[in-house]
Protein backbone atom coordinates (compact mmCIF):
# COMPACT_ATOMS: atom_id res chain seq x y z
CA UNK A 1 0.00 0.00 0.00
CA UNK A 2 2.64 2.53 1.03
CA UNK A 3 4.58 1.80 -2.20
CA UNK A 4 0.77 2.68 -4.37
CA UNK A 5 0.85 6.40 -2.92
CA UNK A 6 2.47 6.08 -6.58
CA UNK A 7 1.85 8.08 -10.00
CA UNK A 8 -1.67 6.87 -10.95
CA UNK A 9 -3.05 10.05 -10.06
CA UNK A 10 -0.64 12.13 -12.06
CA UNK A 11 -1.44 10.02 -14.50
CA UNK A 12 -5.02 10.52 -14.57
CA UNK A 13 -4.21 14.24 -14.19
CA UNK A 14 -1.95 14.23 -17.22
CA UNK A 15 -5.07 12.25 -18.89
CA UNK A 16 -7.53 14.88 -18.22
CA UNK A 17 -4.74 17.94 -19.57
CA UNK A 18 -4.13 16.32 -22.83
CA UNK A 19 -8.03 15.65 -23.27
CA UNK A 20 -8.80 18.93 -22.74
CA UNK A 21 -10.66 18.77 -19.48
CA UNK A 22 -11.18 21.69 -17.32
CA UNK A 23 -14.64 21.22 -15.52
CA UNK A 24 -13.77 19.00 -12.28
CA UNK A 25 -16.70 18.60 -9.99
CA UNK A 26 -16.31 16.08 -6.98
CA UNK A 27 -17.48 14.63 -3.93
CA UNK A 28 -14.44 14.16 -2.14
CA UNK A 29 -13.25 10.51 -1.69
CA UNK A 30 -9.73 9.57 0.12
CA UNK A 31 -8.64 7.51 -3.47
CA UNK A 32 -9.55 10.86 -5.61
CA UNK A 33 -7.58 13.19 -2.83
CA UNK A 34 -4.59 13.20 -4.68
CA UNK A 35 -5.85 14.16 -8.24
CA UNK A 36 -8.14 17.08 -6.54
CA UNK A 37 -5.61 19.02 -5.09
CA UNK A 38 -2.95 18.22 -8.47
CA UNK A 39 -6.27 19.94 -10.72
CA UNK A 40 -6.50 22.42 -7.57
CA UNK A 41 -3.34 23.70 -8.45
CA UNK A 42 -4.03 24.10 -12.27
CA UNK A 43 -4.94 27.96 -12.82
CA UNK A 44 -6.71 26.92 -15.80
CA UNK A 45 -9.31 23.83 -14.43
CA UNK A 46 -12.38 24.48 -12.33
CA UNK A 47 -12.65 22.79 -9.55
CA UNK A 48 -15.87 22.57 -7.62
CA UNK A 49 -16.80 20.69 -4.08
CA UNK A 50 -20.24 19.34 -4.90
CA UNK A 51 -22.81 19.04 -2.26
CA UNK A 52 -24.34 15.77 -3.72
CA UNK A 53 -23.21 14.41 -6.79
CA UNK A 54 -26.63 14.94 -9.08
CA UNK A 55 -25.09 18.10 -9.32
CA UNK A 56 -22.43 17.12 -11.34
CA UNK A 57 -24.42 15.54 -14.02
CA UNK A 58 -25.94 18.78 -14.32
CA UNK A 59 -23.00 21.51 -14.21
CA UNK A 60 -20.73 19.21 -16.76
CA UNK A 61 -24.28 19.36 -19.21
CA UNK A 62 -24.29 22.83 -18.55
CA UNK A 63 -20.38 22.96 -19.16
CA UNK A 64 -20.74 21.37 -22.06
CA UNK A 65 -23.61 23.41 -23.39
CA UNK A 66 -21.08 26.21 -22.95
CA UNK A 67 -18.03 24.58 -25.16
CA UNK A 68 -15.92 23.21 -21.92
CA UNK A 69 -15.17 19.44 -21.11
CA UNK A 70 -15.54 17.98 -17.61
CA UNK A 71 -15.08 15.30 -15.27
CA UNK A 72 -16.95 14.41 -12.30
CA UNK A 73 -14.75 12.37 -9.66
CA UNK A 74 -16.71 10.02 -7.29
CA UNK A 75 -16.91 7.46 -5.10
CA UNK A 76 -18.65 4.35 -5.89
CA UNK A 77 -21.69 5.34 -3.11
CA UNK A 78 -21.76 8.66 -4.88
CA UNK A 79 -23.13 6.75 -8.16
CA UNK A 80 -26.29 5.98 -6.43
CA UNK A 81 -26.97 9.73 -6.51
CA UNK A 82 -26.72 10.46 -9.96
CA UNK A 83 -28.97 8.02 -11.28
CA UNK A 84 -31.85 10.31 -12.37
CA UNK A 85 -29.44 13.01 -13.50
CA UNK A 86 -27.93 10.73 -16.01
CA UNK A 87 -30.72 10.91 -17.88
CA UNK A 88 -29.91 14.70 -18.77
CA UNK A 89 -26.66 13.51 -20.97
CA UNK A 90 -28.79 10.28 -22.04
CA UNK A 91 -31.75 12.22 -23.55
CA UNK A 92 -29.57 15.03 -24.91
CA UNK A 93 -26.66 12.89 -26.38
CA UNK A 94 -24.39 14.85 -24.40
CA UNK A 95 -20.94 13.52 -23.28
CA UNK A 96 -20.43 12.70 -19.65
CA UNK A 97 -17.15 11.05 -18.44
CA UNK A 98 -17.22 10.41 -14.61
CA UNK A 99 -14.13 8.64 -12.63
CA UNK A 100 -15.38 6.11 -9.74
CA UNK A 101 -13.20 4.89 -6.98
CA UNK A 102 -15.25 1.34 -6.06
CA UNK A 103 -15.44 0.91 -2.20
CA UNK A 104 -17.55 -2.51 -1.34
CA UNK A 105 -15.21 -4.96 -2.88
CA UNK A 106 -11.41 -6.25 -2.36
CA UNK A 107 -10.70 -6.65 1.39
CA UNK A 108 -13.30 -3.82 2.32
CA UNK A 109 -13.43 -3.00 5.65
CA UNK A 110 -16.64 -0.94 6.10
CA UNK A 111 -19.87 -3.37 5.87
CA UNK A 112 -22.26 -0.10 4.45
CA UNK A 113 -20.30 0.45 1.54
CA UNK A 114 -20.84 -3.01 -0.05
CA UNK A 115 -24.58 -2.81 -1.29
CA UNK A 116 -23.61 0.46 -3.29
CA UNK A 117 -20.22 -0.40 -4.39
CA UNK A 118 -21.97 -3.55 -6.05
CA UNK A 119 -24.83 -1.85 -7.42
CA UNK A 120 -22.70 0.40 -8.94
CA UNK A 121 -21.91 -0.85 -12.15
CA UNK A 122 -25.31 -2.01 -12.76
CA UNK A 123 -26.59 1.28 -11.86
CA UNK A 124 -25.13 2.84 -14.08
CA UNK A 125 -25.77 0.10 -17.07
CA UNK A 126 -28.48 0.56 -16.26
CA UNK A 127 -28.70 4.24 -17.61
CA UNK A 128 -26.85 3.59 -20.36
CA UNK A 129 -23.08 4.49 -18.80
CA UNK A 130 -20.47 2.41 -20.81
CA UNK A 131 -18.14 0.85 -17.95
CA UNK A 132 -14.21 0.54 -18.12
CA UNK A 133 -12.78 -0.72 -14.99
CA UNK A 134 -9.29 -0.62 -14.22
CA UNK A 135 -7.10 -3.00 -11.57
CA UNK A 136 -3.62 -2.09 -12.34
CA UNK A 137 -1.72 0.99 -12.28
CA UNK A 138 -0.14 0.69 -15.64
CA UNK A 139 -3.60 0.68 -17.22
CA UNK A 140 -4.75 3.76 -15.42
CA UNK A 141 -3.32 6.02 -18.38
CA UNK A 142 -4.44 3.58 -21.14
CA UNK A 143 -8.03 3.32 -20.03
CA UNK A 144 -8.54 6.84 -18.79
CA UNK A 145 -7.74 7.91 -22.02
CA UNK A 146 -10.00 5.16 -23.87
CA UNK A 147 -12.80 6.55 -21.84
CA UNK A 148 -12.79 9.80 -22.41
CA UNK A 149 -11.95 9.84 -25.67
CA UNK A 150 -15.41 7.48 -26.25
CA UNK A 151 -17.22 10.14 -24.61
CA UNK A 152 -16.32 13.25 -26.19
CA UNK A 153 -15.96 11.55 -29.59
CA UNK A 154 -19.52 10.21 -29.51
CA UNK A 155 -21.04 12.31 -26.99
CA UNK A 156 -22.07 9.24 -25.00
CA UNK A 157 -21.57 8.30 -21.02
CA UNK A 158 -18.55 6.53 -20.18
CA UNK A 159 -17.35 5.67 -16.09
CA UNK A 160 -13.93 4.65 -15.33
CA UNK A 161 -13.73 2.05 -12.26
CA UNK A 162 -10.45 2.37 -10.24
CA UNK A 163 -10.72 -1.15 -8.20
CA UNK A 164 -10.27 -0.88 -4.64
CA UNK A 165 -7.30 -3.01 -5.71
CA UNK A 166 -5.51 -0.15 -7.37
CA UNK A 167 -6.54 2.25 -4.74
CA UNK A 168 -5.86 -0.03 -1.50
CA UNK A 169 -8.36 -1.49 0.38
CA UNK A 170 -9.93 0.90 3.45
CA UNK A 171 -9.23 -1.31 6.91
CA UNK A 172 -11.77 -1.17 9.58
CA UNK A 173 -10.45 -3.51 11.87
CA UNK B 1 -48.48 38.21 -10.69
CA UNK B 2 -49.31 36.04 -13.73
CA UNK B 3 -46.07 33.62 -14.70
CA UNK B 4 -46.11 34.26 -18.63
CA UNK B 5 -46.07 37.92 -17.64
CA UNK B 6 -43.21 37.58 -15.10
CA UNK B 7 -41.23 35.42 -18.02
CA UNK B 8 -42.00 38.25 -20.80
CA UNK B 9 -40.73 40.69 -18.72
CA UNK B 10 -37.26 38.49 -18.17
CA UNK B 11 -37.08 37.65 -21.96
CA UNK B 12 -39.01 40.30 -24.08
CA UNK B 13 -36.75 42.57 -25.23
CA UNK B 14 -34.10 40.08 -25.56
CA UNK B 15 -30.61 40.95 -24.87
CA UNK B 16 -28.46 39.35 -27.26
CA UNK B 17 -25.55 38.06 -24.60
CA UNK B 18 -28.10 36.31 -22.54
CA UNK B 19 -28.29 32.36 -22.70
CA UNK B 20 -31.63 30.96 -20.55
CA UNK B 21 -32.07 28.04 -18.64
CA UNK B 22 -35.56 26.49 -17.73
CA UNK B 23 -36.57 24.32 -15.61
CA UNK B 24 -38.77 21.15 -16.21
CA UNK B 25 -43.00 21.88 -16.61
CA UNK B 26 -43.89 24.98 -16.49
CA UNK B 27 -40.81 27.23 -16.28
CA UNK B 28 -40.05 25.44 -19.94
CA UNK B 29 -43.69 25.91 -20.96
CA UNK B 30 -43.32 29.69 -20.09
CA UNK B 31 -39.91 30.80 -21.79
CA UNK B 32 -41.24 28.50 -25.20
CA UNK B 33 -44.69 30.63 -25.39
CA UNK B 34 -42.37 33.80 -24.71
CA UNK B 35 -39.88 32.98 -28.18
CA UNK B 36 -38.92 30.01 -29.75
CA UNK B 37 -35.18 31.36 -29.12
CA UNK B 38 -32.15 28.94 -29.71
CA UNK B 39 -30.29 30.77 -26.94
CA UNK B 40 -32.99 28.96 -24.69
CA UNK B 41 -31.87 25.75 -23.22
CA UNK B 42 -35.26 24.31 -21.80
CA UNK B 43 -35.02 21.08 -19.35
CA UNK B 44 -37.74 18.34 -19.77
CA UNK B 45 -36.46 16.25 -17.15
CA UNK B 46 -33.34 16.42 -14.75
CA UNK B 47 -36.00 17.49 -11.81
CA UNK B 48 -33.20 19.24 -9.13
CA UNK B 49 -31.04 20.11 -11.92
CA UNK B 50 -31.38 23.64 -12.86
CA UNK B 51 -29.55 25.44 -11.13
CA UNK B 52 -26.69 23.35 -11.99
CA UNK B 53 -27.01 23.50 -15.77
CA UNK B 54 -26.67 27.18 -15.55
CA UNK B 55 -24.08 27.37 -13.28
CA UNK B 56 -21.67 24.75 -15.50
CA UNK B 57 -22.91 27.26 -18.48
CA UNK B 58 -21.95 30.60 -16.39
CA UNK B 59 -18.77 29.14 -16.26
CA UNK B 60 -18.17 28.22 -19.48
CA UNK B 61 -19.44 31.08 -20.73
CA UNK B 62 -18.24 34.22 -19.08
CA UNK B 63 -18.87 36.72 -21.80
CA UNK B 64 -22.57 35.76 -21.85
CA UNK B 65 -25.07 36.23 -18.90
CA UNK B 66 -27.22 32.99 -17.78
CA UNK B 67 -30.92 33.32 -16.33
CA UNK B 68 -32.19 30.23 -14.61
CA UNK B 69 -35.78 30.36 -14.81
CA UNK B 70 -37.29 27.88 -12.89
CA UNK B 71 -40.29 26.55 -10.55
CA UNK B 72 -40.13 25.90 -6.59
CA UNK B 73 -40.52 22.35 -6.75
CA UNK B 74 -37.62 22.05 -9.00
CA UNK B 75 -35.64 24.90 -7.02
CA UNK B 76 -36.60 22.51 -3.26
CA UNK B 77 -35.21 19.16 -5.14
CA UNK B 78 -31.75 20.95 -5.57
CA UNK B 79 -31.27 23.31 -2.58
CA UNK B 80 -27.82 22.29 -2.13
CA UNK B 81 -27.10 23.64 -5.76
CA UNK B 82 -27.57 27.30 -4.29
CA UNK B 83 -24.72 26.56 -1.65
CA UNK B 84 -22.22 25.41 -5.18
CA UNK B 85 -23.12 28.67 -6.84
CA UNK B 86 -22.52 30.81 -3.38
CA UNK B 87 -18.95 28.88 -3.38
CA UNK B 88 -18.05 29.85 -6.69
CA UNK B 89 -20.31 33.25 -6.71
CA UNK B 90 -20.27 33.57 -10.96
CA UNK B 91 -20.90 37.37 -11.58
CA UNK B 92 -22.64 36.13 -14.48
CA UNK B 93 -25.25 34.41 -13.26
CA UNK B 94 -29.11 34.76 -12.30
CA UNK B 95 -31.87 33.00 -10.94
CA UNK B 96 -35.27 33.54 -10.78
CA UNK B 97 -37.79 30.87 -9.61
CA UNK B 98 -41.26 31.15 -10.16
CA UNK B 99 -43.18 29.88 -6.98
CA UNK B 100 -46.68 28.80 -7.48
CA UNK B 101 -46.50 27.40 -4.35
CA UNK B 102 -47.48 24.01 -6.10
CA UNK B 103 -46.39 21.13 -7.98
CA UNK B 104 -48.03 22.33 -10.78
CA UNK B 105 -47.07 20.05 -13.87
CA UNK B 106 -48.23 16.91 -11.38
CA UNK B 107 -51.56 18.47 -10.40
CA UNK B 108 -51.20 21.24 -8.21
CA UNK B 109 -50.38 19.42 -4.85
CA UNK B 110 -48.84 22.11 -2.47
CA UNK B 111 -44.81 22.69 -2.39
CA UNK B 112 -43.45 23.44 1.30
CA UNK B 113 -43.31 27.48 -0.20
CA UNK B 114 -46.82 26.91 0.79
CA UNK B 115 -46.51 26.34 3.91
CA UNK B 116 -43.10 27.56 5.44
CA UNK B 117 -40.30 27.51 3.33
CA UNK B 118 -38.69 31.06 1.92
CA UNK B 119 -36.35 30.13 -0.42
CA UNK B 120 -35.11 33.86 -0.45
CA UNK B 121 -33.81 33.16 2.63
CA UNK B 122 -32.39 29.66 2.07
CA UNK B 123 -30.49 31.35 -0.91
CA UNK B 124 -29.21 34.39 1.28
CA UNK B 125 -28.30 31.29 3.90
CA UNK B 126 -26.51 29.65 1.86
CA UNK B 127 -24.25 32.25 0.94
CA UNK B 128 -25.61 34.36 -2.51
CA UNK B 129 -25.13 37.71 -1.13
CA UNK B 130 -28.29 39.42 -3.04
CA UNK B 131 -31.37 37.92 -3.25
CA UNK B 132 -35.14 38.99 -2.56
CA UNK B 133 -38.87 38.09 -3.31
CA UNK B 134 -40.84 40.26 -5.77
CA UNK B 135 -44.53 40.30 -5.14
CA UNK B 136 -45.77 42.34 -7.68
CA UNK B 137 -45.41 44.37 -10.91
CA UNK B 138 -43.52 47.17 -10.05
CA UNK B 139 -41.04 45.76 -7.68
CA UNK B 140 -40.83 43.45 -10.41
CA UNK B 141 -39.64 46.23 -12.64
CA UNK B 142 -37.43 47.59 -10.31
CA UNK B 143 -35.56 44.03 -10.17
CA UNK B 144 -35.13 43.73 -13.55
CA UNK B 145 -31.78 45.68 -13.47
CA UNK B 146 -30.42 43.29 -10.89
CA UNK B 147 -31.13 40.10 -12.61
CA UNK B 148 -30.09 41.42 -16.03
CA UNK B 149 -26.46 43.33 -14.37
CA UNK B 150 -25.75 43.56 -11.09
CA UNK B 151 -22.86 41.46 -10.10
CA UNK B 152 -23.96 38.02 -10.03
CA UNK B 153 -24.41 35.57 -8.13
CA UNK B 154 -28.53 37.05 -7.73
CA UNK B 155 -31.48 35.08 -6.77
CA UNK B 156 -35.03 36.04 -6.81
CA UNK B 157 -38.31 34.55 -6.29
CA UNK B 158 -40.90 35.61 -8.14
CA UNK B 159 -44.47 34.71 -6.17
CA UNK B 160 -46.92 33.52 -9.12
CA UNK B 161 -50.77 32.76 -9.27
CA UNK B 162 -51.69 28.92 -9.23
CA UNK B 163 -53.23 29.41 -12.84
CA UNK B 164 -51.70 26.91 -15.57
CA UNK B 165 -51.52 28.53 -18.71
CA UNK B 166 -51.75 26.38 -22.39
CA UNK B 167 -48.71 24.03 -23.07
CA UNK B 168 -46.14 25.12 -25.15
CA UNK B 169 -43.79 22.84 -25.61
CA UNK B 170 -39.86 23.68 -26.80
CA UNK B 171 -37.64 21.46 -28.72
CA UNK B 172 -38.05 17.90 -26.77
CA UNK B 173 -36.10 16.08 -28.75
CA UNK B 174 -32.84 16.26 -26.61
CA UNK B 175 -30.02 16.16 -29.29
CA UNK B 176 -31.71 18.94 -31.85
CA UNK B 177 -31.86 21.13 -28.27
CA UNK B 178 -28.54 20.92 -27.34
CA UNK B 179 -26.96 20.68 -30.97
CA UNK B 180 -29.14 24.34 -31.73
CA UNK B 181 -27.96 25.58 -28.58
CA UNK B 182 -24.81 24.92 -29.06
CA UNK B 183 -24.35 25.86 -32.73
CA UNK B 184 -26.15 29.43 -31.57
CA UNK B 185 -23.85 29.56 -28.94
CA UNK B 186 -20.38 28.37 -30.19
CA UNK B 187 -21.06 28.81 -33.92
CA UNK B 188 -21.52 26.08 -36.76
CA UNK B 189 -18.61 24.50 -35.87
CA UNK B 190 -19.80 23.34 -32.63
CA UNK B 191 -22.23 20.76 -33.97
C1 LIG C 1 -37.20 13.11 -9.91
C2 LIG C 1 -38.58 13.48 -10.29
N1 LIG C 1 -39.59 13.40 -9.39
C3 LIG C 1 -40.84 13.76 -9.75
C4 LIG C 1 -41.11 14.19 -11.02
C5 LIG C 1 -42.53 14.58 -11.42
N2 LIG C 1 -42.61 16.03 -11.62
C6 LIG C 1 -42.60 16.58 -12.85
S1 LIG C 1 -42.79 18.23 -12.82
C7 LIG C 1 -42.91 18.21 -11.14
C8 LIG C 1 -43.22 19.46 -10.36
C9 LIG C 1 -42.37 20.59 -10.63
O1 LIG C 1 -42.80 21.59 -9.76
P1 LIG C 1 -42.30 23.05 -9.93
O2 LIG C 1 -40.84 23.05 -10.17
O3 LIG C 1 -42.80 23.86 -8.80
O4 LIG C 1 -42.96 23.50 -11.31
P2 LIG C 1 -44.42 24.02 -11.66
O5 LIG C 1 -44.97 23.01 -12.61
O6 LIG C 1 -45.23 24.18 -10.43
O7 LIG C 1 -44.13 25.33 -12.29
C10 LIG C 1 -42.78 16.93 -10.63
C11 LIG C 1 -42.85 16.60 -9.20
C12 LIG C 1 -40.04 14.25 -11.92
N3 LIG C 1 -40.21 14.66 -13.18
N4 LIG C 1 -38.79 13.88 -11.54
Amino acid sequence: MTEKSAEWPSDIFTVLREREISQICHVPDAGHDRLIRLCTAQNDMSVITLTTEEEGVGILAGAWLGGRRGALLMQSSGVGNTINALALPAACRMPFFTIVTMRGEWGEGNPWQLPMGQGAPGALEAMGVTLYRVERAEDVTDTVSAAAAQAFNNQCSTAVLLSQRLIGAKGFK
Amino acid sequence: MQRREVVSALLAPRQDNLLTVGGLGSSSWDIAATADNPQDFCLVGGMGLTVSVGLGLAGARPQNRVLVITGDGDMLMGMGSLATVAQIQPRNLAIVVLDNEMFGETGGQPTHTAGVTDLAAIAKGAGIPTTGTIRDAAALQDTLPHIHESDGPVFYVAKVSAEMPPTVYPPLDGPFAKDRFRAAVLGDGAV
